[in-house]
């Protein structure tokens, strides 16, 4: 357990330092969501009926778009290797360094969705549950991208291949997390899309960790 | 099972079957055609357009038993380090993109007189379409590295991971309201569709079996050929020229 | 027999579905049978240079 609170430490001291990932990500996010009035055109009635999907199909892409460097560094330069050799559990690990990759990236998605949400127009009753259903999803979001990020280590065109791969398995915490916000702009009740991405997230919990790290273990054998 | 295992018998026991296989894919299509085209009534509601069911819903079993069987594989490779099994989960995958992709063609062909629309975005086709798209990823993860054993491995986790999705497809009809209807035929109160067009289906269903396991072996024949190649050349890389060679042995 | 082509009006569905079906297992039989006929042969060829001694 020391070992993953230290692992953990490490990560967001690095992702401090370093400083620009998160910004990135979040401009990323913000700049995608922002096409989308300019593309459909900037009538509120239609952007309030889409913006819940634009803000989590955008979230999703965010998430992607920095998911290729999870083990990638740690791959290039040798300390992975470290980590699987390490007496602690490397599922421990992996899961010690998705909750950096989520504090780092998922968190600041979630802060700045209201701001997102006003701009597309969003009736304010569902912001709350916009902001539930992104804390419920995008930890499912980076424990699936961590399997994908581990499996695509060292490959040819990594990046690409990583969302061809992972993509389709976001797709039930996006059908989930959109049902939410919908039900809440149609005043219906948001509990059970929301409970089903709990499940999404336990289950995830429960099995992510232990596909990444058996991936990591094939890529560093 | 673990006899299998070795490639040498592995490949005389499917040179042995290759010949049945064919022979049951021929008959076994033919007559399927026959009596699925000819010989079998016209549904009451669904007039001509169910003679689509005939290779639709084989399609779309044989994509989820490919998958299964492109998992099973897998996992016997990760756990057992069986080479065997790794290059028939690498065979089946693309024959399983193939009866994915025809499901959901033959679906849509289907859907678009029985329910006015091509596509619905409903579990069922939702879930159908990941599963062509893990095909998909398997296919470009197993060769998207310069080292053929690491592209193995990876796909093989890959494999494991979306086996997931295989109960979904099998329950989501059961678990969401949907246009697509239940199943009908795999049913613990048996099956709840009329012989005439049972006949046709299973049929079709066996024919669908045997073609997989045809062209299974000469995958799997192509493969281990490959193989071999590989490993020939690596040997013709590695050693002195010819001509040092013809002087040890004279 | 015309009657039968027509399939009562749904023609434009149920022989794209049964076509497409029979293009795409026919390519792929055709293909795997293809690449197995030129990898064994290459495989043949191979060995006949290596001086035949892992025939």
């Amino acid at each position: 357990m020391n070992s993953a609170t230290a692992l953990l430490r490490r990560e967001l001291r690095l992702a401090f330092r370093q400083g620009g990932d998160s910004l990135l990500v979040v401009m990323f996010f913000v700049l995608v969501v922002v096409l989308f009035p300019l593309g459909v055109g900037p009538e509120p009635g239609i952007l309030a009926r889409i913006g819940g999907g634009v803000i989590w199909v955008a979230a999703l892409l965010a998430a992607m778009l920095s998911m290729d460097r999870l083990f990638q560094t740690d791959y290039d330069d040798g300390s992975l290797e470290l980590l699987v050799l390490a007496p602690a559990p490397l599922e421990v690990l992996v899961l010690a360094k998705v909750a950096a990759h989520w504090l780092t990236t998922g968190l600041p998605l979630i802060i700045v969705s209201p701001l997102l949400a006003l701009l597309l127009n969003l009736s304010p009753s569902g912001y709350g549950v916009l902001a539930a259903a992104l804390a419920l999803g995008t930890p499912s979001l980076s424990l699936i991208g961590a399997i994908g990020a581990a499996l695509t280590l060292g490959a040819r065109r990594g990046g690409v291949l990583l969302s061809l791969l992972v993509l389709p398995l976001f797709i039930p915490a996006l059908i989930f997390g959109v049902s939410a916000v919908d039900a809440a702009l149609l005043d219906l009740n948001s509990r059970p899309p929301l409970l089903i991405l709990g499940a999404l997230l336990l289950l995830a919990l429960a099995l992510c960790p232990w596909a990444a790290a058996a991936a990591i273990r094939q890529a560093t054998e | 099972m673990h006899s299998f295992a070795n490639p040498t018998r592995f490949l005389r026991l499917t040179r042995a079957l290759q010949p049945w296989a064919a022979g049951v894919a021929l008959v076994c299509l033919a007559a399927g055609l026959y009596f699925s085209l000819f010989a079998s009534p016209a549904d009451y509601q669904q007039s001509e357009t169910v003679r689509i069911m005939y290779v639709h819903v084989p399609a779309a079993w044989m994509a989820m038993f490919c998958y299964v069987a492109m998992a099973a594989g897998s996992a016997s490779f990760l756990i057992w380090r069986h080479r065997v099994a790794d290059l028939v989960a690498k065979a089946t995958a693309p024959i399983g993109a193939s009866f994915t992709f025809l499901a959901l063609v033959t679906g849509s062909l289907w859907g678009k007189p029985m329910w006015g629309t091509w596509w619905v975005w409903d579990a069922r086709l939702t879930s159908v379409l990941i599963l062509f798209f893990l095909y998909l990823g398997y296919m470009a993860l197993y060769n998207a590295f310069d080292d053929q054993a690491r592209g193995a491995r990876a796909a093989s986790v890959l494999a494991l991971v979306g086996v997931v999705n295989v109960p979904i497809i099998k329950f989501s009809v059961d678990w969401w309201n949907t246009l697509h209807q239940p199943a009908s035929v795999v049913r613990l109160d048996g099956p709840s569709i009329h012989p005439s067009m049972l006949t046709p289906l299973l049929l079709m269903a066996v024919g669908y079996t045997a073609f997989y396991a045809w062209v299974l072996f000469l995958r799997v024949r192509t493969e281990f050929a490959a193989e071999k190649i590989r490993a020939l050349r690596f040997r013709q890389a590695a050693v002195p020229p010819a001509r040092e060679l013809k002087s040890q042995e004279g | 027999m015309a009657e039968f082509f027509a399939m009562n009006g749904y023609a434009g569905f149920v022989w794209p579905a049964f076509g497409l079906s029979a293009v795409i297992l026919i390519g792929l039989f055709v293909s795997s049978l293809r690449a197995m006929r030129r990898t064994e042969a290459e495989l043949a060829a191979l060995k006949g240079t290596d001086g035949g001694e892992n025939a």
